[in-house]
């Protein structure tokens, strides 16, 4: 195991440090569908030689990120490739245990449990193809031509998804302390994250065995008692980023600039195009309407998910980086490598074929129709904007299949593999 | 979604598209051709109109007389010529400077990779010599250019000539709103490239070039000028340029409409247009006719000084007088009132030319092809691939699709180690950059050994890289693994059919031209590809092999049909024309051809000898 995983990380590093020196690297950082206004290099560049002339970074209407992000780079500057570098390592460390501890601890409890009739263990998976998968993750997030588009354009995309990686490992290990405060720091990054509160929660009771049930006490403690951490460490953060710039200037520029939109340069996602068309009269209303979409769902989905709380945290984060405001390739490879993890899914996947060539054919049109549109002024940004839908629609296609399918498992564990309906014929399952 | 979920329609849905998939693929392709061929038929096109406002409702009226002064001024500028060997710019630069212009002037330098042997040069130094007229009504931050070529020889001389009288009598008027540049351009494309670059302060290709001291404003539009004969018969429109990019159609259609005002006749791809469109002959006429435009754009090269601003995100056309027509005559002062007419409409231009279309195709100049036409054609043939590679998948006994009840699935065959398709694929594309990159390094090499020119030199290299590349694969194969398995080559064929598909509608959005000339020979021998195929087929429907077609057809449609040596001759000159486009102006069909679509015919090869 070690043997390969070592091979796998020369190979990616290799990748990144050819890229870092070749003439790519200036270009994929100017790609929009790599770089957004929130994570560009070029901006935080920019920050940091305002810090250097004691301005404010955030006057002007150039630099979004965190404080903590500035202070950050203000230090290892000089080494950032290294730090771009790291940032991936990192993630795939984390993902390794994550999938490896969680799924071999299930997989125990399935065989060792005789509730599942005896039809449906070609559905449990054996450990020897558990074995491999940390093995397959880590290369789904190190391999992949997103990951390392965004890495080598030096997005902090990459930092982002490291930090919401530790969240999920400590979340596995199952210490909810650090688990708070990761969670904490992933929201102060980006907002987003506040959603997997949910998921964690849920991780932690079923952990602790502790029953989802309104009216038990041990429940409403230990809910209390997360939430106050994370709530507790935000606004410790928080605090701590007022005292290191001595303003709340970040606020309106960081979380006001994730909600409200006002950036709209072209990118992968579903909100430049609508607000570049939009009245201004019926902004306000249409950015509520775009922006519930991320937090809507985890209602639903935690009721129905109740007792899978790391699908669940898969799920999250694949409709955070679909429905979020400034979207960049990274945020998607974050939740593709999850993909490995669900191998056993695969089975009952229906549209996978589809959802494949769609996001194959995306990714080869996005330049195109970029360059048609910006450099040869032949096509429009309406053709682009087709690109960026199906793009959007193969990624929701790929997520409710995995959906549908995880469901679909848990029905045939519960109730055998063979489903026959009451005359005896064979049964299909439909999701309605 | 009803579609997506619903498993007994799915069912029935894919297991309709896997039985009938060979008869549904032959009927896409059959009405992807006819489709295509009915694009030239009258009824089916769109009338051309003019879709910018500020060039529709005003008219201008054409005051230029001075055509005979031009036919004086093109013999002194020819005996200058003779006398200086080559452009004379002194007295160029005199003369503009005497017709009250801002004269400035750029020398530049280049060498070519290899010799180009149809225009005898190699070492290309020279001067470009254009002169300002200042906008008198404006700010001065746009600017029109009207370009003529100083070819040698005793051609063109008359459109420099007019250039000039053009700019005395501009020089009067005082309605202009941008400025306008002169440019007389010495190498025809490479003076363009290099002035073009100087203007922008780009190096997109490694010009020594001089850096211009005068400029105008942003560049709104240009015409290039080229009359190639003392006797005018008509004036044909050239639009196709680089990688096949065309101007907004809305330059052809104030082009055709001066002509039809000052009763000039105009050609375009140097024929004339028919009314009868109901005969047999009207449509083959009009068949021609696109068929040219398609074949000139796919070869993605400029063909006109025009075709390289076009990058630049000028619009650009070439007006190129031919003298064909016997009975007609054309004399200078119209052709000179027809530039001041489409020259002071541009004039009146409150923005870029964007209301028309930048995709179509023309089988007349009267009529086009807009893009949600044409693009069903090429759809047709490229959804062929996608069928196959859909069939493939479910014969694959991917659960998804096979059963829909993923249940009734039966224990499944191991799928062939990534390695198995991973190799080809690489093999192929490292082929790819051989073809790409040895040719013109390998030229020295080449020279010492064989008793053959530079030219000839990275010529043949390049057929010899291209044939070895056909001997490659099924050697490796065997030396890999011994024996390929079934499964091997349905996944490589499932790999490359995906590829090539993508490859395709990437091309065809940019070229359509290309894109489809590829789809219609690559589509049929890749869909049907299995091991048992003849060889012979595979080749005679290769890339390059396409290339050599489109030479005989484009000879046959120009009325020059050729032998088969001859074609050959042309084939070889066509693929050293190729490379240099790409060296000199950035022409992108080399590299595509030699890096992607030639790797990916080279996987489907593979597929041929895997047993």
């Amino acid at each position: 195991m070690a043997a390969p995983l070592t091979l796998l990380l020369i190979v990616a590093v290799t990748i990144r440090a050819v890229l870092f020196r070749s003439s790519w690297a200036e270009l994929i950082s100017e790609r929009v569908e790599v770089v957004s206004p929130l994570n560009a290099w070029k901006r935080v560049v920019e920050g940091l030689a305002l810090l250097d002339l004691g301005v404010s970074p955030y006057s002007g209407d150039v630099f979004h990120e965190t404080p903590f992000m500035i202070y950050l780079f203000h230090f290892v500057v000089d080494y950032a490739e290294i730090v771009f570098m790291v940032s991936p390592g990192l993630v795939f460390c984390l993902s390794r245990f994550l999938t490896s501890l969680y799924l071999f601890r299930k997989q125990k409890y399935a065989l060792e449990s005789d509730r599942y009739p005896a039809d449906c263990l070609e559905l449990l998976r054996s450990p020897k193809e558990m074995f491999y998968i940390p093995l397959k993750v880590a290369m789904f997030y190190l391999l992949n031509p997103f990951t390392i588009l965004s890495c080598v354009a030096k997005s902090t995309c990459g930092l982002n998804n490291a930090i919401i990686a530790l969240f999920i490992l400590c979340t596995l290990k199952g210490s909810a302390l650090l688990s708070g405060i990761l969670l904490a720091l992933a929201t102060y990054q980006s907002i987003y994250p506040l959603t997997l509160f949910a998921p964690a929660l849920l991780f932690f009771l079923q952990r602790l065995y502790i029953p989802v049930n309104l009216r038990r006490s041990s429940f409403w403690f230990f809910t209390l008692q997360y939430a106050f951490i994370y709530v507790g460490s935000l606004v410790v953060i928080t605090g701590l980023s007022f005292f290191l710039l001595g303003s709340w200037d970040f606020i309106p520029s960081v979380y006001g600039f994730i909600f409200s939109v006002p950036d709209l340069t072209p990118n992968i996602g579903l909100f430049w195009y609508f607000f570049a068309e939009m009245f201004e009269h019926f902004r306000l209303f249409f950015i509520c309407v775009f922006q519930i979409n991320v937090f809507f769902y985890t209602i639903p989905l935690s009721i129905k998910l109740k007792e899978h709380p790391v699908f669940l945290i898969f799920m999250q984060i694949a409709i955070i980086s679909i429905f979020k405001s400034y979207p960049t390739v990274g945020d998607v490879a974050l939740y593709m490598a999850f993909l490995p993890a669900w191998s056993h899914l695969y089975r009952f996947l229906r549209n996978i074929f589809l959802v494949s060539c769609v996001l194959l054919a995306c990714s080869a049109l996005f330049p195109v129709l970029w360059h048609l549109w910006i450099y040869a002024g032949s096509a429009n940004s309406n053709f682009y904007y087709a690109i960026t839908l199906l793009f959007n629609f193969g990624q929701i296609l790929l997520v409710s299949d995995y959906f549908y399918a995880y469901l679909r498992r848990e029905h045939h564990l519960t109730h055998g593999l063979y489903l026959k309906k009451k005359d005896g014929t064979e049964a299909t399952l439909v999701l309605k | 979604m009803g579609l997506l979920s619903d498993p007994s329609r799915r069912k029935v849905l894919t297991g309709l598209l896997t039985r009938l998939n060979t008869p549904i693929c032959i009927v896409c392709y059959l009405a992807g051709i006819v489709w295509f061929m009915g694009l030239a038929f009258e009824p089916f096109t769109l009338r051309t109109y003019m879709s910018e406002n500020a060039m529709g409702s005003t008219m201008v009226e054409e005051r230029f007389s001075s055509g005979e002064r031009a036919l004086s001024l093109a013999k002194e500028f020819d005996a200058h010529k003779r006398k200086a060997g080559g452009m004379p710019v002194e007295w160029l630069v005199k003369a503009m400077q005497s017709r009250g212009l801002e004269v400035f002037t750029q020398s530049f330098s280049r060498k070519l990779p290899f010799p180009d042997e149809n225009k005898e040069r190699y070492m290309v130094r020279g001067t470009n010599v254009y002169g300002i007229l200042r906008a008198p009504r404006a700010p001065r931050t746009e600017a029109l250019v009207i370009t003529a070529p100083c070819s040698p020889g005793n051609t063109n001389n008359q459109a420099v000539a007019l250039l000039l009288a053009l700019a005395q009598y501009f020089r009067n008027q005082i309605y202009w709103a941008k400025d306008i540049i002169f440019l007389v351009n010495e190498h025809d494309l490479i003076g363009t490239q290099a002035w073009l670059e100087g203007y922008h302060h780009t190096n997109i290709t490694e010009y020594i070039s001089g850096s211009l001291r005068g400029r105008a404003g942003s560049i709104q539009a240009a015409l290039s000028l080229e009359l190639s004969s003392d006797v005018i018969t008509s004036l044909d429109l050239v639009l196709e340029g680089l990688n096949g990019q065309l101007p907004n159609l809305d330059l052809a259609n104030l082009f055709y409409a001066f002509c039809q005002k000052l009763g000039v006749l105009c050609t375009i791809q140097g024929k004339l247009q028919r009314n009868d469109w109901d005969t047999a002959e009207g449509y083959t006429h009009a068949a021609q006719t696109m068929m040219l435009m398609v074949l000139k754009q796919a070869c993605g090269r400029s063909w006109g000084d025009h075709g390289l601003f076009l990058r630049y995100h000028i619009e650009a056309a070439s007006v190129r007088g031919i003298n064909s027509f016997r009975h007609y005559k054309t004399d200078a002062t119209t052709i000179g009132r027809l530039l001041e007419g489409m020259v002071r409409k541009l004039n009146n231009l409150l923005e870029r030319l964007h209301q028309s279309y930048f995709f179509y195709l023309l089988p007349s100049l009267s009529r086009f092809v807009s893009i949600g036409y044409y693009m069903p054609a090429f759809g047709l043939l490229a959804v062929i691939l996608l069928l196959r590679a859909l069939d493939l998948w479910v014969h694959l006994g991917a659960p998804a699709l096979a059963a829909v009840d993923g249940v009734t699935e039966a224990e499944q065959p191991s799928s062939p180690g990534v390695l198995t398709v991973l190799t080809p694929v690489v093999i192929s594309h490292l082929t790819g950059v051989a073809l790409y990159l040895l040719p013109v390094h390998l030229q020295e090499m080449a020279v010492e050994h064989f008793p053959v020119s530079e030219t000839e030199a990275v010529v043949l290299t390049a057929i010899a890289i291209y044939t070895a590349g056909l001997a490659l694969p099924h050697n490796t194969q065997r030396l890999l693994s011994g024996e390929g398995t079934e499964q091997g080559w349905k996944v490589l064929k499932l790999t490359a059919l995906l590829y090539l598909a993508v490859l395709l509608g990437c091309t065809a959005l940019i070229n359509f031209s290309l894109g489809f000339i590829l789809a219609v020979t690559l589509v049929p021998i890749t869909a049907s590809i299995t091991p048992a195929l003849y060889a012979l087929v595979m080749v005679l429907l290769s890339p390059a092999f396409t290339i050599l077609y489109c030479v005989f057809i484009y000879q046959e449609l120009i009325e020059a049909p050729v032998s088969v040596s001859e074609g050959w001759m042309l084939f070889l000159s066509v693929i050293s024309q190729g490379i240099l486009d790409h060296a000199l102006y950035g022409s992108l069909v080399y590299p595509l051809l030699a890096l992607f679509i030639y790797p990916c015919w080279l996987m489907f090869w593979n597929i041929l000898f895997w047993n």
